[in-house]
This record gives structure tokens, C-alpha cells and sequence, in this order.
């Protein structure tokens, strides 16, 4: 059997309550041990219990336990969650407490593992747990739990199954070519599927990447050359919305300054050196950073001086951004205008200001329209949640295209077939399905063939 | 030590049989042949025909590898027939009409002038075990015979009965005697044995048919054989065609109001029947809505008038089944001359078997066919031969030969018997096979003659012509890679007329032939290549498909990265943490040998199979 496994389930520092959970055989035993209440082993199951935990010398916080006993529980073991009172360095303590008596701590993600491997939920729900815990926004949370219920797998489940019906009826007319009832499949029909298939995947893929950069934030650059108003922008924007991290580990090079919450959505906001072309060696380094960081965001907000003409540096910088779809904020509108709008071929332009509260408030409405924020806070959220379900769905959409271009070339049914099927296959990858005799349980089931 | 009469007995005479005896006795080893009948020996008691998508690459492949199936057929077919030549290169398949009464005279033929080889009339009663190790036979007259390995190929004997609507007839199809007692023992001494049914049309008289009414199916009109090594084909105007018929509302409408007649539906059978070969009251009952189901009338010999009727296999009583017949057009005076009837066997489950096809329980015991739950005269053939080889090696102590899933259908076949097991009996499929494009009716040769000769059933002498077909091969491809065209206008004009577009650079012939358009026949146009057809259809595939070729040989190398990784046989899955229980308990029941086996087991998982490898690897330091 698997041993007994214990972490803090909240995050710590967050809110008053913490939850530790505890998992495994032993679970039930080992809370007990140190409850102060009613005998734990003996409660009823799903049952929540009042009392104290104890570490043999003292009460260490008063707290709620529950009890919820194998198997209708989220890893299908024992599971006890202590609800604790008393701050981060209790939890902690009896968090020892509770390994001293003979849990392990569980490693990130291992709740998860063992509800996967003990067949609780299967591999896109799995995942979807991870990402829930992972999320740190209501959206990123949301979409999580959507995927929970398995409304991508019902997807994947209703494209497999466009395929699957296809590809038993070229399996059927190679297996029983004699069978004259039975139609061919035509080259119509397989060009149709192709085409349906690949206009389903491409969105879905796109909507996808969309949405992974709402759950990992948008990554957004401010770039301008010196005194153009960036750092009163960075500034303004950080202080008027609810930052909520200040430092974030991240690759070394990138410099962020904060993240702000914008209707539900995070912005990562990095600060980048002012970029001028440079001789001098140290500054071009940090230009050069610049530019590259350009490459990696998803959003870029290109500040000008909306009082001032455009400068050789300004015209450089717009250069660079040019096929990147900037938003460009012509700054200081409380100054005359002194930029031609019309020679700027962008398609965000947005004027602003930092002295006034809602000075800024164009830029918000722009990002917020870049990124159909108001669409998305509604109820579709079917996507791929993570970089494994969408790296299989390219590569079942390049597979798509194979066949296409197989198919084009007038290549025989079977050579098509070859991509067809690992599309289907790449695809029960994603939700985790076997392959195995599901193509010929759907060939029996519905073509009436046989000697 | 006593030397011993024989050293290999097979018990049964039908295709597994045969070619298992054939493999042992060429193998140098005394084999005897049990057989109920020796008159029933290469009997084909169902379909006229040999071959079909899949069936018939396991024909090419036990030639390729030495056995006798194909040279068989090819000495008995009545019509020659290359099915999906248009569907692509791995999924051509070649379908004889064969001749019952010929097959089965060559074959006792070939069977009594083989050398090492006896053939008995008896049936086996129980198996001799000594330290838990096959050593003989006894006989229901009580005979014993000795031997080292033992190979059971009993076919629908065991337990056999004959469902005729409510009857039921203990016996074989021609009503032999069924074998009762060795399915009990097998029981006794730990197999699990499972109930299968299959069944057959009726034979109709060919002189009452109105064939006026029936639409002609012929064969293919170029010659071809089955035998890698037999090059004298049946002439196209000596075949003879089939005819295709219609079921129709009459006919659905008979058997709706006689369904519970049949002994399907009125509950009389307890086996379980195959899916890809339901009963013509099966069809009217799942597919209700379709108005009408196509049947063959295929000629079973030319020495006798009966006409097999297929796709209308019933367990109706005999009554109905005039009247079914009689409503199809064309047989409305059609007299039958043998009833259609379903028959019921007993089988052992295939998940007890290693893939060399000797059981897990019994040391030196094999078993193939029916027995392992398949059906079909190809598949029991294909088994069979791999029995008597891995018997034989085994006696001789040396290496088993066990083959994988991208080098034949018959590796495929074994592979899924032993690690999935059977629900209903097996059929080959082309859908088995996920590298189908390597297993090609053209290239089965290529695969496996190095085999056949390793093992010692293919003679120097055609192994010899193997080789230089092979080389021939690796010249022509490589001649091809040679020789350019160049875009001058004569040969521009040539590319016209075969419409295709003509060349702004030179071109290798390679390349030309890897447009659609092209075929290698006409590269002659610019080089005279003088090869043998077999030679020109191999390059061209491989130059044609080379893409997906090789797309499918790496997918194998990752198939087989897995295959190599070997679980040992001790490995105790209860000390592997984090299994599914599931795949845990699959795991135990069938022991995989490999990694690869153990990732087709349903119900195992890629991350148990990922904690299996981790477990391994720890172990192994």
C-alpha cells in the first residue's frame, strides 16, 4: 500500500485559515494521535471535528478536522484536513508533527498523482488539479476547473469521434473490399473531414494559446526611449490596480517589476532599459536585452512623447516593434499634440496622461479589447490546459495537413490513412484514452459485414 | 536413455496440424500426426477460399518462411484474386477460390511423402507430464506413445456439438466422433477453458441455381500465385467465377418470424461467436434498417455440385432454411445439399500461452488454432507453423523464434492472442497491424527468408534465388538513383505523352518515379531495365512510398526500444509502488516478457509502464 503523505494545502500567508491535508492508510491513525477531541478512528466518514492538536506538551491551535474515509475521497485513500487557526509558523509546527508521527511530506503535485493512478480521474483531469493549484487568477481558476469536467475531453471525445467513424469506414472497405454495400469512402467525403478537422484544431489550438497567456499572465513590456513618461506609466498602473506580487522568479534576465490583477487577468509587467542606439558597449548590452525581451511578450506598450516631434530613437524603437502589434501610448495629452497621428501605421494608438486619476484609462480599454477580455469572462472554456495537451495538438495538426497533402497528391486511401490515424491516436493522447480495439469495436458496431 | 519413437506428436490434422507436423518432420525431428480421420486431413470444412486482406500475407509468409499453405493452394485454386489494388500498397491481398477436394489430396500427399513424418488414427485422451513437462500422449484406446513435446491443435474437436436450431449433436461437422475427454483433462490441470461458437452456410446444388439472375464475379486476369518459389499460375480462362446475391425483404421477413427458432436466439447456445462472422439472423437483428445483405455463391470443387452460400450462415432449423433460400433470387428452386448449422468447441485461454505458443502451465506443450481462440484456416496455419518450429528448436535447445509485430501478421496475430486474449474468436484484420505499410503481400520474402533458411525449412538452393533477388533489388534501386534525364526536348515530349509535366532540370529516374503519375514501367522509356516483374513492383513500391516507409520504421524503432527491454521473469508486481491496481492485477495474469507486451495489456497505463521501466532500471543497479 501507498505510505501517508502530508502538506499545507493553502497557500501559506494567504488569507487566516490554512488546510494541511494528509493522504495515505495512515492518515486517520496519525491525526489522531494528536487530536484533542473526539477519537477520530471511530467518527463517521466525510464528518468535520472540533478540538485541539497537541503536541504532548501543549495545545498548539484550535482546529477543525475532517475525516474522510477511503474510497469516496479525491485520492481514493483516507484523507484528514486540518483546518488551522493560528498562522503560518503553527501550521508549520504541527505540520512536523504530523511527519514526526510518520507521514512523509508530499511532494508537489503527488494528491494529484495518486487520484490519477488510483483511477479517480483520469489524465486531463490530472492535469487540470495541477493547473488549479497552480492558477493564481479567477480566470486561470475557472478555466482549470472547466477542464476538471472534462468539457475538453467531451471535445476531443466529439472530434475523435468525427475520425473515428472515418477512419472504420476506409478500415471496412480495406478489410471487406468485396462488400459493395458498403460505400467507399469518397474522396469528397475524406477532403470534407480533413478540412472540418483542421478548422476545428486551429481553433481550438489558437483559442488555447490565448488562454495560456491569461493563466500565465500576460507578459507585458514597457519600452521608450528615456524620459518619454514609462516609469510614471509602470508606476500609475501599479499603484491604481492591486499588485499582487513583487518579485517573481523568473528567468534571470527578465526584470519584473509587478503584477497588477486587470479584470481578472494578470499583467506582468517588465521594466526594460530605455533603448537608443548606443556605441557605448554596456548600455548596448542592456539594449540588446531589450529587444529580445520584445520577442518573448505578449503585449508591448511603445511609449512616445506626445508633445514632443518623433526623434531618431523614437523612430528606431517603432522599427523594432513594427510587425509585433504594439499598443502606442502618446503620452502627456495634457500637453498639445505635437505627433502626426496619421503617419503612425499602427493599430493601437491610445493618448494618455499620468497627472490625471483616469489619465490612463484609454491604454486599460485598449489592452482590454487587444486581449477580448469581456469575451472571454464568459462561459467557453474549453481549451487545452497545459504544454503537453498542446504540443500533441499540433502535432496531430501538422499529421492533418500530411494527409491533406498526401491526399492532394492522389496518394492511396491507405497512405492517407497513415496520417489520419495518428492524428486519432495523438488525439486520445491528449485525454489520455487507449488506442488498442476501439477503431474495431466501431467497425463492428456499424458496418454489417462478414462471411 | 531410451531412444524414442517419436519426438514431436501433433494432435490434429487440420492447418495448424499439418503445418505444424511439416515443420517438426522437415526440421529433422520424428513426428507423428493423431488425427481423428485421415480422410478429414486439410479439411476445409467452412469458406472455399484461402487468403483475403491479412489472411492472405500470412499465406505468403508461412511460404516465405517454409511452409506449405500457399504451394497448396496454388496447386488447387479454382479462381485468383488480387483484392484492393487500388486502396495502396500494404493493403493488396491475394484471395484463392481453392478446390476442396484437390487441396485435400496434395495435401495427405505431401503429408505421407514426407520424411520423419507418420500419420495415426486415434484421439488423445490425456497428455503424459512428467516434472510438469509434456512427454506423450494417451490415446481413448489406451495406447500410450512417447515423445519430447506434444502440440495440440484440435480444432472444433473438443467438446465439439452441432447446433441446428433446437438440436444439438455432439460431433464434428461431417459428424465425427467429438474428442471428450481431453478438454476436461486440460481443465484438471490448470487451463482455463473457454466456449467458442462459429458457424457455416448452406451448400446449395449448383444445376438448381438460376444463374440468369446472378451477377458474374470473376478473379484477376494476370497470373499469379501464392508461392514465392511456384511460378506457373491457373490460366484466367480456366477459373471459375462466383456469383453475387441479395437477401430482400422476403427474406428478412422469414427469419424476423423465425427467430426464436434459431439456436442463437432461442438460447441454445452457450459459446461465444465471432463478431466479424454473425449469423445471417445476427444481421437482420443489429441492422434492422437495412433493406438487404450481399451473399457469394462460391464453387467448392469441381468434383462435386455444391456452391457455397456465403454470408448467409444461420442455426436455423432445417425447415426455415428452405424457405430462406428459397426467397433469394435465383434460388427459388435451389435444392440444399447441406444445411447450415453453428458448432460449439471448447478453447483454452490464449493468456496461458508464451509467444512461442508453448504454455505457461505445461513445459513442452504447444498449442495453435482454434484451440487458442482464433478462427480461420490462415491464422491456424500460421500458428501451427510456429508451433512445430519452436518445438523443435527447443529440442534441439537452440533459440526460440518469436516474431514481432512490424515483421509479419502472423508476429501481430501471436502477439495479440497471448497479451490481449479472446473475447470472441479472433480474426485477423488489417486494422491489427499498426505498421501495416511494412507488412506488404509483395515484400513477405523479404522479411522472413532469412528466418526460414536460419531454421532450416528453406533449402539452399531457394535461398539461393532469394538472395539475388535481393540483390537485384539493391541494383536496380541504385541504377535508378544513377541515371538522369535531362531537359532536352525529346525527352520532354516523351513526359507529355505520359502526362506528366515536363523538366526545367535534370531529373533522376529515382525521382520521376516518385510522381504519382509515373509508373516504373514507364521508365523504359529512357533505360531498358531488365528485371523480373517481382524485382520492378518491389522498387517501385519502395521508391513510391519511401516517405512512408520510413515513417513507419521509425515508429517501429520506438515500438521496439520498448520490446527490448526485458521483465524478468521473477519480477513480483507487488513490490513495484504506485501501480494501478487495475494494471496490476492484468500484469500478473499475463506476465508480459518485455516492456512493449506489457504496454499493448489493456488496462495498463503509460505511467504504470513508466514506473515499471523506473522499477527496472533501479533493480538492474
Amino acid at each position: 500500500m501507498n505510505d501517508t503523505i502530508a502538506a499545507i494545502s493553502t497557500k501559506l500567508g494567504v488569507g487566516a485559515i490554512s488546510i494541511i491535508r494528509v493522504s495515505g492508510s495512515k492518515s486517520i491513525e496519525i491525526v489522531n494521535s494528536i487530536f484533542k477531541g473526539k477519537d477520530l478512528t471511530k467518527v463517521d466518514s466525510h464528518t468535520i471535528n472540533y478540538g485541539y492538536i497537541n503536541n504532548g506538551v501543549e495545545d498548539l491551535d484550535e482546529v477543525l478536522v475532517s475525516v474522510m474515509r477511503s474510497p469516496k475521497t479525491f485520492t481514493r485513500e483516507n484523507i484528514v484536513e486540518i483546518n488551522c487557526h493560528g498562522g503560518i509558523s503553527t501550521t508549520l509546527s504541527i505540520l512536523d508533527l504530523i511527519v514526526e508521527k510518520g507521514a512523509r511530506l508530499a511532494e508537489p503535485g503527488e494528491f494529484t498523482k495518486r487520484a490519477f493512478l488510483n483511477g479517480r480521474i483520469d489524465l486531463t483531469q490530472a492535469e487540470s488539479v495541477m493547473d488549479l493549484i497552480e492558477s493564481k487568477t479567477d480566470q486561470s481558476r475557472k478555466l482549470a476547473l472547466s477542464s476538471l469536467e472534462g468539457s475538453l475531453k467531451k471535445y476531443i471525445q466529439t472530434f475523435r469521434n468525427k475520425l473515428k467513424h472515418l477512419l472504420a469506414n476506409i478500415e471496412v472497405n480495406i478489410d471487406y473490399p468485396e462488400y459493395y454495400d458498403i460505400e467507399e469512402v469518397t474522396k469528397e467525403e475524406l477532403k470534407e473531414t480533413i478540412k472540418i478537422l483542421k478548422e476545428d484544431l486551429t481553433n481550438l489550438i489558437k483559442k488555447s494559446e490565448e488562454r495560456q497567456i491569461l493563466k500565465n499572465g500576460i507578459k507585458t513590456i514597457i519600452i521608450g526611449r528615456p524620459n518619454v513618461g514609462k516609469s510614471s506609466i509602470l508606476n500609475n498602473l501599479l499603484k491604481e490596480e492591486k499588485a499582487i506580487v513583487t518579485d517573481i522568479e523568473g528567468t534571470t534576465r527578465d526584470i519584473v517589476e509587478g503584477s497588477i490583477m486587470f479584470d481578472g487577468i494578470e499583467l506582468s509587467l517588465i521594466d526594460t532599459a530605455g533603448i537608443r542606439e548606443t556605441d557605448n558597449l554596456a548600455e548596448k548590452i542592456g539594449v540588446e536585452k531589450s529587444l529580445s525581451l520584445i520577442n518573448e511578450a505578449n503585449l508591448i506598450i511603445t511609449v512616445l512623447n506626445g508633445s514632443e516631434e518623433l526623434t531618431e530613437n523614437d523612430l528606431f524603437i517603432l522599427s523594432q516593434v513594427e510587425d509585433k502589434n504594439p499598443v502606442i501610448v502618446l503620452n502627456k495629452n495634457d500637453l498639445p499634440l505635437r505627433i502626426n497621428k496619421n503617419k503612425l501605421k499602427f493599430k493601437h494608438i491610445v493618448s494618455t496622461n499620468t497627472n490625471t486619476l483616469d489619465g490612463l484609462t484609454p491604454l486599460k480599454e485598449e489592452i482590454k479589447k487587444m486581449f477580448k477580455l469581456e469575451e472571454i469572462s464568459e462561459d467557453d472554456y474549453t481549451y487545452l490546459a497545459n504544454n503537453r495537451q498542446l504540443t500533441l495538438a499540433k502535432k496531430s495538426l501538422q499529421s492533418l495537413k500530411d494527409a491533406e497533402e498526401s491526399f492532394e497528391n492522389n496518394a492511396p486511401i491507405d497512405i492517407v490513412e497513415v496520417d489520419l490515424k495518428e492524428v486519432f491516436e495523438l488525439l486520445g493522447n491528449i485525454t489520455g484514452e487507449n488506442y488498442n480495439d476501439e477503431l474495431l469495436d466501431e467497425l463492428f458496431a456499424n458496418f454489417c459485414v462478414g462471411k | 536413455m531410451i531412444k524414442l519413437k517419436y519426438e514431436i506428436i501433433v494432435v490434429g490434422g487440420g492447418h495448424a496440424g499439418i503445418e505444424a507436423s511439416l515443420a517438426s518432420s522437415r526440421m529433422n525431428h520424428k513426428t507423428l500426426l493423431v488425427t481423428g480421420n485421415i480422410d478429414n486431413i486439410a479439411d476445409m470444412p467452412c469458406n472455399p477460399s484461402i487468403g483475403g486482406p491479412a489472411k492472405g500475407i500470412v499465406v505468403r509468409e508461412i511460404d516465405a518462411l517454409g511452409g506449405e499453405m500457399a504451394k497448396n493452394t496454388d496447386k488447387s485454386s479454382l479462381q485468383m484474386k488480387m483484392l484492393n489494388t487500388k486502396k495502396g500498397p500494404a493493403v493488396r491481398a491475394l484471395r484463392a477460390q481453392a478446390d476442396k477436394v484437390i487441396y485435400k489430396k496434395e495435401m495427405l500427399n505431401t503429408l505421407q511423402n514426407q520424411e520423419n513424418l507418420t500419420i495415426k488414427e486415434g484421439l488423445v485422451k490425456e497428455l503424459i507430464i512428467e516434472n510438469n513437462k509434456a512427454s506423450g500422449v494417451i490415446l481413448e484406446n489406451g495406447e500410450t506413445i512417447s515423445s519430447k513435446a506434444v502440440i495440440l491443435t484440435t480444432g472444433t474437436y473438443l467438446r465439439g456439438a452441432i447446433l441446428v436450431g433446437s438440436e444439438k449433436t455432439n460431433g464434428g461437422p461431417h459428424g465425427e466422433k467429438p474428442s471428450n475427454y481431453l478438454s476436461p483433462f486440460l481443465k484438471k490441470i490448470g487451463f482455463n477453458i473457454i466456449r467458442l461458437k462459429t458457424g457455416t452456410p448452406p451448400r446449395i446444388e449448383k444445376s438448381s441455381v438460376d444463374f440468369s439472375k446472378l451477377q458474374v464475379e470473376r478473379g484477376s486476369s494476370e497470373d499469379i500465385t501464392f508461392s514465392y518459389d511456384n511460378k506457373t499460375a491457373l490460366a484466367y480462362k480456366y477459373q471459375l467465377p462466383c456469383y453475387l446475391i441479395y437477401t430482400n425483404a422476403e427474406t428478412k421477413k422469414i427469419i424476423q418470424n423465425h427467430l426464436k427458432e434459431s439456436s442463437m436466439y432461442g438460447g441454445y447456445v452457450e459459446g461465444v461467436g465471432p463478431r466479424y462472422c454473425p449469423s445471417i439472423e445476427d444481421k437482420i437483428v443489429r441492422f434492422s434498417d437495412k433493406e438487404r445483405h450481399q451473399l457469394f455463391l462460391e464453387p467448392e470443387s469441381i468434383y462435386y455440385d455444391d456452391l457455397y452460400l456465403q454470408g448467409f450462415s444461420t442455426s436455423m432449423p432445417h425447415y426455415v432454411q428452405e424457405q430462406m433460400v428459397h426467397s433469394l433470387k435465383g434460388l427459388e428452386h435451389a435444392k440444399i445439399l447441406k444445411y447450415a448449422y453453428a458448432i460449439e468447441y471448447d478453447a483454452i485461454d490464449p493468456k496461458q500461452i508464451k509467444p512461442t505458443l508453448e504454455t505457461k502451465i505445461i513445459d513442452n506443450l504447444y498449442t495453435a488454432g482454434q484451440i487458442n481462440g482464433t478462427s480461420g484456416y490462415e491464422e491456424a496455419a500460421g500458428q501451427g507453423l510456429m508451433a512445430g518450429i519452436n518445438a523443435s528448436l527447443k529440442i534441439d535447445n537452440r533459440k526460440p523464434l518469436v516474431l514481432k509485430r512490424n515483421e509479419s501478421y502472423i508476429g501481430v496475430l501471436i502477439d495479440d492472442l497471448v497479451t490481449k486474449g479472446v473475447k470472441d474468436p479472433y480474426r485477423l484484420l488489417t486494422s491489427r497491424a499498426e505498421y501495416r505499410l511494412l507488412l506488404r503481400d509483395d515484400n513477405a520474402d523479404l522479411r522472413l527468408r532469412e528466418y526460414g533458411h536460419e531454421i532450416g525449412l528453406i533449402k539452399d538452393d531457394i535461398y539461393k534465388n532469394f538472395l539475388q533477388k535481393k540483390k537485384n533489388i539493391e541494383e536496380l534501386t541504385n541504377l535508378l538513383k544513377e541515371e538522369k534525364i535531362t531537359p532536352k526536348e525529346s525527352i520532354n515530349n516523351i513526359l507529355k505523352e505520359l502526362n506528366t509535366s515536363p523538366l526545367k532540370d535534370s531529373i533522376s529516374l529515382y525521382d520521376l518515379l516518385k510522381r504519382t503519375e509515373i509508373s516504373i514501367e514507364d521508365l523504359f522509356n529512357f533505360k531498358n531495365l531488365n528485371y523480373k516483374d517481382e524485382v520492378l513492383k518491389e522498387v517501385e513500391i519502395n521508391i513510391k512510398y519511401e516517405g512512408y516507409i520510413k515513417k513507419s520504421m521509425e515508429e517501429a524503432k520506438k515500438m521496439l526500444e520498448l520490446e527490448n527491454k526485458i521483465i524478468p521473469e521473477d519480477i513480483d508486481y507487488k513490490n513495484i509502488p504506485n501501480i494501478a491496481s487495475e494494471a496490476r492485477e492484468k500484469l500478473e495474469e499475463i506476465r508480459p516478457l518485455t516492456l512493449g507486451q506489457a504496454s499493448r495489456i489493456s488496462g495498463v497505463n503509460p505511467s504504470d509502464i513508466a514506473i515499471i521501466s523506473i522499477y527496472l532500471k533501479k533493480r538492474g543497479a
